[in-house]
């Protein structure tokens, strides 16, 4: 990007938007006194697949919300395909959104439901009147062809036999595919989609997720998908934003806020099980001290200062074959859970205070770890170089690129 | 214990009953003396099932003989102006009421309800003197204009459009519908048990009305329905209690048919939300 004078001098502002989907520059929000969005900058890329990840409260559907128009941001813009949409009313801004519950007009039939954007957009005032409506001959021609449209829409999503059907004759399956049929007939600039899987059972939430990435590949359309779970946000996005408080954590894509958390907050919140948490002290020569262990990382922390250590469950393997050399805990197993491909052990780690650690183990390696006698108490622990993560005492990250190189050694 | 509930049971239903009863006999009644031969109406032996059928008589004196067809023919003109204008301007405002946010909002509404407090005689005075200054007594507009916003149609429509998914209302905005067009397309057919519920009460409430009519309509040719009964029994007809009768029947008939035949819509339209 070229910073903004030297744009307005070119007289290329119209064409700044090419390769961007929608820009939010310094959007804030607040409701009362609670203040939902804190002055937060975010670029969607034309055609990519962002997803606003958070718990519920943390302003993501506001911001979705900000940039269909439906609410007014107090400061900030928003731009969407490089032309500012500030002043735009939602109609114009060329954004199609998929509600939570559907939000299908219940007394129009499916037809009628995804005809109506068609119709908002191709026939006069006049004729869209009732009983006048009737007068107008060029109305039935505009209607073919809208139906037409709707059609091709209906079977595109297999819900061209439901088409006569009124909403409340049909599954929650069908009202989502009948939603996203109304946003695709527009073929807008940006789909915004708020939590639009929440309300399918599990097994038709995979498969709709599925259809999701599928139609996304298809289409090749900005998506904005807002969603407070991690398996649909690591699953069909090319980025996530995770977002808390109204302030974004990281945005990057799904392998990067899990391999490379920025922050203890995106760490904790990425993953199942959850990351074990370990307090640990930073011992002066870039390495912490847990426990009677060592660890080198390569850090810059003054010798004493407090940090954190994030130990992914999968970064946790038993002594066999290559891992047995790595820095060992020993820890006293309390539960095992059998989930068929993978066991999980909560264990207690032997090191001051006894902290509870979860343990991901493929079934290959625990019932190789059986066979040896490894599954006796105590275990013995050691850590893997992958999936063990520093932070610093304001919880950013610490760079552990060193690490592991060293821990490998 | 089953017979204790078979007792309560059968007090309750005696206790409706005899209620039915009560309100049905003047209705009973009038029936039965619209086919009444007249020299019966006042005779010595009361008996309550008349000796001939005299209804052809009563009903062609009260079809031909009186105002009361050109009465009514008046009844539902006024009738249904007041509606259209009534659910033309109350729907609109109360969903304007009910969904936008705008200043001032809490004081309008406020003031609707104040009107509802206000019963129809306190301004009567100043809209006789207002429509007589104006040259416009004796006339259908007359009639009318006094009911054209309804305070009790707004209130009720605003508690209806009140639980309409905000969501719907969005996805409408997106869409491309202004805020007029989500009335009509999407609160209106929404609303369609509230509107006739509200329709009933407005008709039989405008079709009855004695009071205004008496005070603004002077000539014969503008009469509504009460004022033709009331004509009727004051011309040469004056003891004729049968024909009385039968114009009575003919006046009560298509609020009754109107409202059997509405019932179920009826009930449903004051007590269901926008949406199940």
């Amino acid at each position: 990007m070229l910073p903004v004078k030297q744009r307005m001098r070119d007289g290329v502002t119209r064409r700044d938007g090419a390769g961007e989907g929608v820009r939010l520059v310094g959007i804030a929000k607040s409701f009362g006194a609670t203040r939902v969005l804190a002055g937060l900058d975010l670029v969607v890329r034309e055609g990519e697949f962002l997803t606003l990840l958070g718990p519920s409260g943390c302003g993501k559907s506001t911001l979705l919300r900000i940039i269909a128009g439906l609410e007014q941001p107090d400061r900030g813009s928003v731009s969407i395909a490089g032309r500012s949409v500030d002043h735009l009313p939602p109609a114009e801004r060329d954004v199609a959104m998929v509600f939570q519950s559907y939000a299908l007009y219940p007394h129009m039939t499916v037809a009628g439901n995804l005809a109506t954007p068609l119709e908002m957009r191709r026939l006069t005032l006049l004729e869209r009147l009732p009983v006048i409506r009737h007068l107008s001959p060029r109305r039935r021609r505009v209607m073919r062809g809208i139906m037409a449209e709707v059609r091709a829409v209906a079977e595109a999503l297999r819900i061209e036999a439901l088409l006569d059907r009124k909403p409340a004759q049909l599954s929650g399956g069908q009202r989502q595919r009948v939603a996203l049929g109304r946003a695709m007939v527009r073929h807008p600039a940006v789909f915004l989609m708020d939590e639009p899987l929440s309300n399918l059972d599990a097994a038709l939430r995979i498969e709709v997720r599925h259809e999701l990435s599928d139609l996304h590949a298809r289409l090749g359309t900005t998506f904005i998908y807002v969603t407070h779970d991690q398996v649909e946000a690591m699953t069909m996005s090319s980025r996530i934003a995770l977002m808390d408080q109204g302030r974004i954590l990281q945005l990057g894509t799904p392998d990067e806020l899990y391999d490379r958390p920025a922050s203890l907050a995106v760490a904790r919140f990425i993953g199942s099980p959850s990351l074990t948490v370990l307090e640990t002290v930073a011992d002066g020569g870039g390495g912490i001290r847990l426990g009677a262990l060592r660890l080198p990382f390569g850090h810059r922390f003054a010798a004493g200062t407090r940090l954190t250590l994030g130990i992914r469950p999968e970064a946790f393997a038993l002594p066999l074959g290559p891992e047995a050399d790595g820095p060992a805990f020993s820890a006293r197993l309390v539960r095992a859970e059998n989930l068929g491909a993978e066991w999980h052990l909560h264990v207690r780690l032997n090191l001051p205070g006894e902290p509870s650690a979860i343990v991901r183990l493929t079934a290959a390696e625990h019932e190789a770890a059986r066979a040896c006698g490894l599954m006796e108490d105590p275990l013995t622990l050691v850590l893997r170089a992958r999936g063990v993560h520093l932070f610093g005492p304001d919880g950013s990250r610490a760079e552990p690129d060193r690490a592991r190189t060293v821990m490998m050694e | 214990m089953r017979w204790r509930a078979c007792l309560a049971s059968a007090l309750s239903h005696v206790m409706l009953a005899t209620g039915a009863v009560l309100m049905l006999a003047p209705f009973v009644w009038m029936l039965l003396t619209s086919i009444r031969p007249a020299e019966e109406v006042f005779g010595a032996v009361f008996n309550p099932i008349p000796s001939r059928f005299a209804g052809g008589e009563n009903y062609a004196q009260a079809l031909f003989a009186s105002n009361v067809p050109r009465a009514m023919v008046n009844g539902a003109m006024v009738c249904l102006g007041i509606l259209a204008v009534q659910l033309a301007t109350a729907l609109p405002a109360a969903y304007a009421l009910a969904r936008l946010r705008f200043p001032g909002r809490g004081i309008l509404f406020g003031l609707v309800l104040f009107g509802l407090t206000i019963p129809i005689q306190v301004p009567a005075l100043p809209l006789y003197l207002a429509l007589a200054k104006t040259g416009l007594l004796d006339t259908f507009f007359a009639l009318m204009f006094p009911f054209f916003l309804t305070v009790f149609g707004l209130f009720l429509f605003r508690q209806f459009f009140r639980t309409y998914p905000e969501e719907i209302l969005q996805a409408a905005r997106l869409d491309g519908m202004g805020e007029f067009e989500i009335v009509w397309r999407l609160a209106v057919p929404a609303a369609l048990p509230a509107i006739g519920a509200f329709s009933i009460f407005s008709v039989v409430a405008h079709w009855n009305d004695l009071y205004w009519p008496l005070i603004v309509v002077t000539s014969t040719d503008r009469a509504t329905p009460p004022l033709g009964i009331l004509a009727f029994r004051d011309a040469e007809t004056g003891g004729n209690y049968g024909a009385l009768m039968a114009g009575a029947t003919l006046i009560t008939a298509p609020l009754v048919v109107a409202f059997l035949v509405a019932r179920r819509a009826f009930v449903r339209g004051l007590t269901m939300t926008a949406l199940k």
